[in-house]
């Protein structure tokens, strides 16, 4: 077999060898094409498919597990259920980063419309390099447009998501997008085929020439030929995509038994196999009735064709018109270009004859591997942080100190400043995040809330990560991802209810970054356990590495919590002068230094380093985040915000900061190491206020759950001060805050 | 009375303007589809936000062209109350029933965020409830929101008090600081010479529900409301 042909399709030799075995014959090019896309990583999980099976799917709210349809659905009660699922575009956002992002946004729409539900919410978890290199700053500024465009064009609020910049995403950055939809419980619909008979009709933007080859081209490494790859790279249009989200709508309010699909990578080749599957059924398909862009187009192209903004539509015939009159209504172009077959094969059909026919299973079922993982030596070594080495903090920089020890007071500023710490409203005030009227608290918070017309209740929805952890400890790293998303959203006051994960690793063919992905997922699996949390949905994003060089394993969690009373919705700023500041969870000195600095925003940028062993007691956190839910429930806590980059210190003043209040009268006496104490980025720590009558039944609940509380100070006046230590005005932390990531992108240029 | 949506292919906010009118007021509203000409049975349309037709070419260049905008235009003409919101502001000033254009904003990014109105004119239908230079509290969410209009129309409207609000502090300061998107004159609302056509960027829909942050768009529908009962006794 022409090896060329093999790589252009991502095929091994082993893996053609499969399919000639399977088949009985050789594939001719057509055939070959769509296995080859349907076996790539993207479409067939051949790495993580064994993988994803340690992750626990089952709760008595979940109503569509992972894998089972486009996105994966649970009840909130009321009758509402509520859909969701994460996805990549890592790989198109490379090449061309408006595009790319834009393009990931109208995916994961899709997904989430195709169920009947209506989304109500995006949330982008992206990762740059650097913005002192003007790549980073040029993918930066396309990925923030390309999300801004399409998603306020779709008119779907942008409510959420992280940014982080680390020089190992310089060349891969990651473009993680979530979309979360709201749907009546008796409308859902499903991606499969009813019975054999029914009509495929393809709806929405005509076919072209672009995005063939996507998804083989999302499951390969970056090289110097990228650039090249730019073709693969499908466009967006956002108005036939809002078009196309009304029309399917109405279709799930109708009730008519239709079934939908969304093309997505591998086009009509996936969609139509994906159904099929799932009903049992073979398709035919006639690429003569597939509306085209342009001349010419080979049933090759037409198969793969990526081009965005289209669905696939499963009807009975009877139907067929009064389909169409929805579609006509909305001024959307469809065509009905098969049928439902009995017989499991996937034919099509070109000019009247026969030019490729392949069984449903062949494609839907590739090899998966299971290899042998094995860390990096030097990985390993990097656990060990040596603090002897390392200058604690002085207090203030005296002309005799020679020491260059960093000054408390500087270090706070310029973490604030840091462009992984500061302020991301220049980026969220580009996307519409209010329209659907629904945002109770929107971006900035720990979690963003929308709630639920029509009831007393509320979502909350958060993305995390730590590429940091999970590098030093890949294991540790991803638990800490799931139990940082699931604190986000309690610090709101929700309950987690359901997850979505984006696995975005390196090549897994290689033994180190199959160990980064194998150890995550089981870290992922331990903490959803330990919280009871289901998995419903998931992408995985493989390769994602130039020239050897890997992205840090980032396994991007997506959460969404449940709140019963809208009344009881918390937010991170304080609230009023003379309120009881509170630390829940492990004391400020009373853990180990080194593993409070492991892998911290302190550590890199005021030592540039990234060391250490991350740690995180899935107990004790469980029991801190019980404590903080109740305490927000029956209203003693008055405002909650997450201990994460930064640390303490850091959280604290981002309280004052959104509060418009100070800090004052905490007389800390470090027993250790004093940048550990307010710097260290310990787990399972929630920093409250309490209005000083509510301190006792705040203390009785916290001894109920176990969990150390730590009186810290109180809310006051403009200033931050920890006695002693540290005394800054208000508005110079504000000011870092603020302005941190647009300097960063002002001072690069 | 009767609230009709318009809803052209695009538009966005014409469910939130639904929600606040007939779940938050209990009136009488319906959807008017972009293809329909017959407005008869409606007391005030209204143009909501969104990208109708993708904004493509020009934000409401295509818009104003649909069958229901020489029925908008027959309506506002006989005295009805047409109010455009974002886009449905964009359109009206594409289809000429309200002077000048929405640019680009100054700073070429979209803007989604809470900004202060100052009320300049409590002296119209959409702004009888409130009190001279009263300051509301609304959000924006647009690109293309930078008011221009040449010299003499600019002096006209400021002369004939038909600019209705104005982009200012919290404290009802009209400064370079509240304008977030480069509006001459800080102007976030005008009003035709007849008084019954009003164009507004900000979302006052956004803004009619203490728990989405502010209720203080709730001024306009209640005034809305109170004119048009006031003029049809029950």
């Amino acid at each position: 077999m022409d090896a060329t042909l093999l790589k252009q399709v991502g095929l091994t030799e082993y893996e053609y060898g499969l399919v000639v075995e399977r088949l009985g014959r050789a594939p001719n090019h057509l055939e070959l094409g769509m296995v080859g896309a349907l076996w790539s990583e993207h479409c067939g999980y051949k790495h993580t498919k064994p993988l994803l099976k340690m992750l626990p799917s089952a709760g008595p709210r979940v109503v569509v597990g992972p894998g089972e349809e486009n996105a994966g659905v649970v009840s909130i009660g009321d009758g509402y259920v509520v859909a969701l699922k994460i996805e990549s575009h890592n790989h198109p956002s490379a090449v061309e980063p408006y595009q790319g992002a834009a393009t990931g946004v109208g995916g994961i729409l899709r997904d989430i419309f195709t169920m009947g539900a209506r989304p109500i919410a995006l949330l982008d978890s992206l990762r740059f390099g650097p913005l002192s290199l003007p790549r980073n700053r040029y993918l930066f500024n396309g990925v923030v447009s390309g999300i801004a465009d399409y998603g306020n064009c779709v008119g779907v609020p942008t409510v959420g998501g992280e940014v982080f910049f680390d020089p190992a995403y310089s060349e891969n950055p990651l473009v993680n997008v979530m979309c979360v939809g709201l749907a009546k419980a008796d409308r859902l619909l499903r991606a499969r085929t009813g019975r054999p008979g029914d009509l495929l009709i393809l709806v929405g933007a005509a076919t072209g020439r672009d995005g063939i080859h996507g998804a083989t081209f999302a499951s390969a490494t970056l090289g110097a030929e990228t650039e090249a790859l730019r073709p693969a790279v499908q466009v967006g249009d956002p108005f036939t995509e809002k078009l196309l989200l009304e029309a399917c709508l109405e279709l799930a309010e109708s009730g008519l038994p239709v079934g939908l699909q969304d093309l997505g990578a591998a086009g009509i080749t996936a969609a139509a196999v994906e159904a099929a599957a799932r009903g049992g059924h073979g398709v035919e398909i006639d690429v003569d009735r597939v509306p085209r862009r342009e001349a010419g187009m080979t049933p090759y192209e037409v198969m793969l064709s990526e081009s965005q903004e289209r669905m696939l539509v499963i009807a009975r015939p009877e139907d067929e018109a009064k389909v169409g009159a929805i579609f006509e209504k909305w001024g959307l172009n469809y065509s009905t270009i098969g049928r439902v077959t009995a017989d499991g094969l996937v034919r099509v059909l070109a000019g009247g004859e026969v030019v490729g026919e392949l069984p449903v299973r062949l494609l839907t079922e590739p090899p998966t591997y299971r290899l042998e993982g094995r860390p990096l030596p030097e990985w390993i070594e990097r656990r060990r942080l040596d603090l002897s080495a390392l200058a604690d903090l002085r207090l203030f920089a005296t002309p005799w100190d020679s020491s260059g020890a960093p000054v408390v007071s500087d270090v706070l500023i310029r973490l604030l400043a840091s462009p992984n710490i500061a302020s991301k409203e220049y980026v969220f005030r580009q996307y519409d995040h209010q329209v659907l009227v629904n945002t109770v608290v929107g971006p900035g918070a720990d979690a963003a809330v929308l709630r639920v017309k029509g009831t007393s209740r509320a979502i909350a929805v958060t993305t995390d990560g730590n590429g940091r952890f999970c590098f030093l400890n890949p294991y540790v790293g991803a638990m800490i991802a799931v139990a940082e998303a699931a604190r986000n959203l309690v610090c709101v006051g929700a309950e987690p209810i359901a997850a979505t994960d984006c696995l975005n690793f390196g090549n897994p063919e290689r033994p180190e970054i199959y160990w980064q992905l194998e150890e995550a997922v089981r870290g992922m699996a331990d903490a959803l356990r330990a919280l009871e949390i289901p998995v419903v949905s998931g992408n995985a994003s493989l390769y994602n590495e130039t020239e050897g060089r890997a992205v840090l394993p980032t396994p991007i969690v997506g959460m969404v919590g449940l709140i019963d009373d809208l009344s009881h919705v918390c937010t991170p700023g304080f609230k009023a002068e003379g309120d009881l500041v509170v630390l829940v969870g492990p004391p400020p000195d009373g853990v180990d230094p080194a593993s409070a600095l492991a892998g911290s925003e302190y550590l890199s940028l005021v030592h540039n380093q990234v060391r250490g062993e991350p740690d995180i007691d899935l107990d004790l956190e469980r029991r801190v985040q019980l404590t903080v839910l109740e305490g927000i429930r029956r209203g003693i806590i008055r405002s909650a915000h997450d201990c994460s980059e930064g640390g303490l210190a850091v959280a604290l003043a981002e309280c004052c900061i959104h509060g418009g209040i100070g800090f004052r009268d905490w007389a800390f006496e470090p027993g250790g190491r004093l940048d550990a104490a307010l710097f260290g980025e310990t787990q399972s720590r929630v920093v409250v206020s309490v209005s000083p009558g509510q301190f006792a039944r705040l203390q009785e609940l916290a001894r109920n759950f176990g969990v150390p509380l730590t009186k810290l100070g109180i809310v006051g006046g403009q200033r931050f001060t920890i006695k002693g230590i540290v005394d800054l005005p208000l508005g110079v932390l504000a000011e870092a805050w603020r302005q941190g990531l647009v300097r960063a992108l002002e001072g690069a240029s | 009375m009767r609230f009709g949506i318009v809803r052209f292919p695009g538009t966005w906010s014409d469910l939130d303007c639904f929600h606040v009118l007939s779940e938050v007021y209990g009136q009488d509203v319906r959807y008017v589809w972009h293809r329909e000409t017959d407005l008869s049975d409606l007391d005030c349309v209204i143009l909501p936000g969104g990208f109708s037709y993708g904004d493509y070419l020009r934000p409401g260049a295509i818009a104003r062209f649909s069958p229901v905008m020489g029925a908008v235009a027959d309506f506002a003409a006989a005295g009805k109350l047409v109010l455009g919101i974002c886009n449905g502001f964009q359109i009206l000033c594409e289809a000429g029933l309200l002077p000048g254009a929405l640019l680009r904003n100054n700073h070429l990014q979209f803007r989604c965020q809470w900004v202060y109105l100052r009320v300049e004119n409590t002296e119209t239908p959409f702004t009888l409830a409130c009190v001279q230079g009263q300051v509301l509290k609304i959000p924006i969410s647009h690109g293309d929101g930078n008011y221009f209009a040449d010299p003499e129309t600019l002096a006209e409207l400021e002369r004939t008090g038909r600019v209705v609000f104005r982009y200012a502090t919290p404290a009802g300061e009209v400064t370079p600081e509240a304008n977030p998107n480069g509006s001459v004159n800080n102007i976030a609302g005008i009003i035709n010479r007849a008084g019954n056509v009003l164009g507004m960027m900000p979302h006052p829909e956004r803004a009619s529900e203490e728990v989405l942050g502010s209720a203080d768009g709730r001024y306009i529908w209640d005034s809305i409301i109170r004119w048009v009962d006031g003029r049809n006794p029950a």
